[in-house]
């Protein structure tokens, strides 16, 4: 059973929710937890349209039921996990009748999903955006990890917990620490000593031991004046982030900005240094790591165009002009440093992985191989290291309240023939494109009197944009729904707020309240330059 | 599954027509005409969804019948209340050819121009009708604005009514839609009927030997009403149920083996063999086809079973789905058999009000039902595995073998498929026992077996004999040539068969003296052809079919067949291309392709009756035979 929750995968993770339909043909059965009944929710066997920011509601629901009908594991809970009695005192009010409230998910169908999940031989939870794009972003994720917890979903083949990854390689930024708090592999900056003395041993220099600032915290700093310098590689916030006003001047406000990337984006226009760089995925060697951890060789085919360089190259030449002269005379060496320093990756030679087309970590060494899954120690007996932890979380509606003046609800999400703000594929024509557009229900555009193509003005709180309207039969009244992929067109993250998760650093996308404004038929904006990839701004996320 | 639907609505008929088959939609998502608040929150779809794409077929047919044809907004509708790609139900609807994608008035009437009818009279009915109607095809309305709501007439490959040529079957779409088949059609009758007027009383079945002793399969035809369990009984009806539950399923599967019984759809393949293979399966649920979509030309003898003897296929259903572990058994007719249609529905109805089909059967704690499947107008679907296909909600395309049936069959799952014929032998070898009855026959062809006599013939009909019987003994049961005529030739089997010549007529009709003598007894197909029928017409007609039934699905048979029909067009225009010599040589290749590589046996038959009438018969009247 796949419980695919926040995340419209057949539009936003096409590869992935290909292998998603082998196992439906197959005879999984998916449940969607969407507000919307996307593409991917019209796969499912039930589509569950809750209201925005009403997940923790749903799945405390879902888990007060999984209790009261005795469908916990508790071999599991016993054995490898802690903290499951005040997490089952904290379910007390959430009833199905309370969780149909609050998730306006009808309480016989909470029940039904909360059963069939118990039940299953094997089941996932995947989730993406949905999930943490949220002012309590943390808080999501801990609820449906107690889901997996409760009916012991983890750390066996076939179940378990799945955040869907935006591209082939978000996975491995993080692993080989391009996050404020560890070390490549996961090793913790603060925490662990032993492996901070073994980086210095092995970079002959001396490591800051404390965590630096994750990207909203950048801003605050920037805001604060104590961030002066920033380095953009293969980011671009200016269209990306939330509250795109604000992230523009705080930009402008640096004492110096150097962009590395392969387009001209949006964000490089604004940047006092641009270091063109290599297409990772044909310019360059290296490894990428997916989605499900798999560490994958990438090979150079091509010699990149103009002055563009290897990232790696970039970053040594750098570090020369600092003092610090880093010798690498392949990628395959700057690995096996790597390799020698991360326990997660020591197995994993070139070799190894070309000859197995792939190794997903942990793999310690070269002789053996880890099973596909994580946390599989929480089921041996006696255990090995600390149990899992129940986390009692508690329903936190978004921060963006609806009011009188404010009555929908904006969530914003993506489309299967673009990515992300459109720098990669806005070069490319797509029998599927369509401009930007606000989608109402059918209720909302006759309430306004208006129909698909007639513009709007969009406000919140925090802006407001104009937009043409596309009516959508599937959405319920009071939920309206745009993309990001085409800034350029419209400003979406104008209007939503940087309503931060203090925990996570992400901000509340999914959640905007907003009016919208019938506008008396207006010039058409020129879209010419729509098509134009160097306009379009990319993240990844 | 995202489907992305076109705007065009159902009318309110058409949305009552497939209601009555899915009942009321339950929500927006599958076509409610209201939103509840429900549905703002719930959609349930995926497998269950997904699950009923085996009533594509069956709701197609409500809306033919109900409308006539089949709009974009009810094909629209269907697809929304099935789960089911608009793109892929369209190309459901157009591979039938009783279904119609563009407007079509409600009256049709299908006129039979098959070989069978083109030497009973096709031709002056044809002309008639177009005195009567108009010309055939879309009859446009007065003010030429298009097709109205006139009737209209369409040529129609053979309707399996061959005994009673000419013949047409009449389809009024409605509130109430219904079809009748009319025999020795004449066109006023035809017109009449179009118009909306009385139906005639079902024919009476042709079986000049009805009464004697020694039939077996065509025993009960006549002498039972078909309407009625309680007269079937009355005549020994249930006797073999009773006694098949006694002896096990073990004991049936012995009989049958042990009976030597093959089956009489053409292919001859062991019935017992088929059954065991099934009936060991560990894999759950096993289905149980009986294949009547009769469909090759000149074949009407499942039709005469069907409509005067039901419940003997019932029966004989019940039995091998105890014996081979089915407890779910479709019953597939053809769509041109509105009257073999109404009785089965009837006498499934009476059978299960009786006891004789559902659950716990004789209180035995044996379950068995069966479902009725109408076709629509697809020779091919007659293929076990394109009727499989077609049960299913798909194109009936035939599926590459193997895997093959027994294992991998219908909805995937090991499946006995058998044709009406071969299973109302069943009841009887259940009774006297599988040796008694390999005692009937000769060597390797036991038991007995139906002739469908017809053409140029004193008594066309169905007739029943043992194996071993002489082909020119089947022609003097049915009286010889119509008024003493010399016979020009024979085509035996159907227009898979191949064309016997007067002086093969001593040909024993078994399995193997007919392999021997490279024919192939089919279907059970003799039609009688005498000099007053025009060998290239007939030729012309088979290679037109072919080419109209080929399934397309591969190269060979959809480009073969019509390069045959070009080839025999140029041929019978006198305007080969290069000599004759050279179109021969051009039909041999195409032969030998269609033969060596399609996928089934459409494609690699389709050039063997004409090939045999080339090779055999002065067909071009080169002065002598190929």
């Amino acid at each position: 059973m796949i419980l695919l929750w926040g995340s419209n995968a057949r539009e936003a993770h096409p590869i992935f929710f290909h292998h998603m339909l082998k196992a439906i043909h197959a005879g999984a059965q998916m449940y969607a937890v969407d507000p919307r009944r996307t593409t991917s929710a019209q796969w499912a066997d039930t589509w569950l349209g809750l209201n925005v920011g009403s997940d923790i509601a749903l799945a405390n629901a879902m888990a007060r039921e999984i209790v009261h009908a005795g469908l916990h594991n508790r071999e599991f809970i016993e054995r490898g996990t802690t903290g499951f009695e005040s997490y089952v005192a904290s379910l007390a009010p959430y009833s199905l009748e309370r969780g149909e409230e609050l998730s306006g998910i009808p309480a016989d169908v909470i029940k039904d999903v909360a059963h069939t999940y118990a039940r299953a031989e094997r089941a996932q939870i995947c989730w993406t955006l949905g999930i943490t794009e949220h002012h309590n972003a943390v808080d999501n994720v801990l609820a449906l990890i107690n889901l997996a917890l409760l009916t012991g979903h983890v750390g066996r083949y076939g179940s378990g917990l799945n955040p869907l990854r935006g591209q082939n390689n978000v996975q491995g930024g993080g692993d080989m620490g391009a996050i404020p708090n560890r070390l490549p592999g996961f090793q913790d900056l603060e925490t662990d000593p032993e492996a901070v003395a073994k980086f210095e041993r092995v970079w002959d220099t001396k490591l800051t031991t404390h965590y630096g600032w994750h990207m909203t915290e950048m801003f605050e700093a920037m805001e604060r004046g104590e961030l002066t310098t920033l380095f953009v590689l293969g980011e671009n916030p200016v269209q990306s982030d939330a509250d795109a006003h604000h992230v523009k001047k705080l930009i402008g406000g640096l004492e110096h900005f150097v962009v590395q990337d392969i387009f001209l984006t949006a964000t490089a226009q604004l940047a006092d240094v641009v270091l063109p760089a290599s297409a990772s995925w044909a310019e360059s060697e290296g490894t990428v790591t997916n989605s499900e951890r798999r560490v994958q060789r990438c090979r150079k085919a091509l010699d990149a165009p103009g002055q563009a360089r290897d990232d790696t190259r970039i970053l040594i030449d750098l570090a020369a002009r600092l003092g610090h002269e880093w010798v690498y005379e392949s990628s395959e060496e700057i690995w096996d440093e790597l390799r020698s320093l991360a326990p997660n990756h020591a197995g994993m030679s070139y070799a190894r992985l070309e000859e197995l087309g792939g190794i997903q970590w942990p793999c310690y060494d070269e002789d053996k191989l880890e099973p596909p899954f994580l946390h599989g120690r929480l089921w041996v007996q006696p255990l090995q290291g600390p149990p899992a932890t129940f986390h009692v979380v508690e329903d936190d509606p978004p921060v963006d309240k609806l009011s009188k003046e404010f009555p929908l609800r904006l969530t914003t999400g993506r489309r299967l023939d673009s990515f992300n703000t459109g720098v990669q594929t806005g070069g490319y024509t797509s029998p599927l494109r369509r401009p930007e557009e606000l989608e109402l229900s059918t209720t909302d555009a006759a309430e306004l009197g208006v129909g698909d193509g007639d513009r709007v003005r969009i406000t919140s709180r925090n802006g407001a944009v104009e937009a043409p309207v596309r009516v959508d039969h599937a959405l319920r009244p009071g939920l309206a729904f745009m993309t990001l992929h085409f800034p350029d067109e419209v400003e979406t993250n104008i209007l939503t707020l940087n309503n931060t998760d203090p925990k996570s650093g992400t901000a509340e996308f999914k959640a905007t309240a907003i009016r919208v404004e019938a506008l008396v038929p207006a010039e058409p904006e020129d879209t010419s330059d729509a098509a134009d990839p160097a306009t379009h701004v990319a993240q990844p996320r | 599954m995202d489907i992305v639907l076109h705007k065009d609505e159902p009318s309110a008929g058409e949305r009552d027509a497939v209601d009555a088959v899915l009942g009321p939609p339950d929500s927006r998502w599958v076509g409610a005409l209201t939103t509840s608040d429900r549905d703002r929150r719930v959609a349930r779809g995926g497998h269950a969804a997904r699950a009923q794409r085996h009533l594509l077929l069956p709701v197609l047919h409500a809306v033919q019948g109900r409308a006539g044809w089949i709009s974009p907004g009810a094909l629209n509708y269907i697809c929304q209340r099935l789960t089911i790609p608009p793109a892929e139900a369209y190309g459901v609807a157009t591979f039938y050819a009783l279904f119609s994608l563009e407007p079509q008035p409600p009256a049709v009437a299908h006129v039979c121009t098959d070989i069978a009818c083109m030497a009973g009279g096709a031709e002056r009915l044809c002309a008639e009708l177009e005195d009567w109607i108009g010309p055939k095809g879309g009859h446009h309305g007065s003010n030429g604005a298009g097709p109205g709501e006139d009737p209209i007439w369409l040529e129609s490959p053979c309707l399996g009514m061959c005994e009673m040529a000419p013949v047409a079957m009449v389809s009024l779409a409605g509130e109430e839609p219904h079809e009748v088949s009319v025999g020795h059609a004449e066109a006023d009758d035809i017109a009449a009927l179009l118009a909306g007027g009385d139906a005639p009383a079902p024919f009476a079945p042709k079986v000049p030997q009805a009464g004697d002793p020694g039939l077996r399969l065509l025993a009960r035809v006549g002498r039972v009403d078909p309407a009625s369990v309680d007269s079937y009984r009355a005549d020994g009806g249930y006797e073999a149920l009773r006694a098949a539950l006694e002896m096990g399923e073990q004991g049936v599967l012995r009989e049958i083996s042990d009976s030597k019984l093959v089956g009489r759809g053409g292919a001859a393949f062991p019935t017992g063999t088929k059954w065991e293979a099934v009936a060991a399966h560990p894999t759950r649920p096993h289905y149980l086809i009986c294949n009547a979509d009769e469909s090759e030309p000149g074949t009407f003898k499942d039709r005469v079973l069907l409509e005067h003897d039901p419940f003997t296929v019932i029966e004989a259903m019940t039995i091998a789905g105890f014996a081979t572990g089915c407890e779910h058994g479709y019953l597939y007719v053809r769509g041109e058999y509105p009257l073999a249609w109404e009785r089965l529905v009837g006498a499934i109805t009476e059978a299960r009000a009786r006891g004789f089909l559902g659950q716990d059967i004789f209180g035995q704690g044996i379950n068995f039902d069966i479902e009725l499947r109408k076709g629509a107008g697809a020779y091919i679907c007659g293929e076990e595995t394109a009727l499989f296909n077609s049960i299913e909600g798909y194109r009936g395309e035939p599926r590459n073998k193997p895997p093959f049936p027994t294992e991998h069959g219908l909805f995937d799952k090991p499946t006995v498929v058998n044709n009406v014929e071969t299973l109302v032998n069943v009841p009887g070898i259940v009774l006297e026992g599988g040796k008694a009855y390999a005692r009937i026959g000769t060597e390797d062809s036991k038991g007995t077996r139906l002739f469908c006599v017809s053409g140029r013939v004193e008594q066309p009909g169905l007739y029943e004999a043992p194996f071993g019987i002489t082909l020119r003994e089947v022609l003097d049961m049915a009286g010889g040539v119509i008024d003493g005529r010399p016979l020009r030739t024979i085509l035996l089997g159907g227009a898979a068969g191949r064309f016997v010549t007067p002086d093969e007529l001593d040909v024993e009709m078994s399995f193997e003296a007919t392999r021997e003598a490279g024919v192939s007894m089919g279907s059970g197909v003799v039609m009688v052809v005498d000099h007053t029928v025009e060998m290239p017409a007939i030729l012309m007609r088979l290679a037109a079919f072919f080419r109209d039934e080929s399934c397309g699905q591969c190269v060979p048979c959809r480009v073969g067949t019509v390069r045959q029909e070009e080839a025999l067009a140029r041929l019978s225009n006198g305007r080969p291309r290069g000599s004759q010599e050279q179109e021969y040589a051009l039909l041999d290749e195409i032969t030998a392709s269609m033969r060596d590589s399609s996928i089934c046996g459409l494609g690699q038959m389709a050039a063997d009756a004409i090939e045999s009438a080339l090779r055999k018969l002065d067909v071009f009247e080169t002065g002598g035979q190929r």
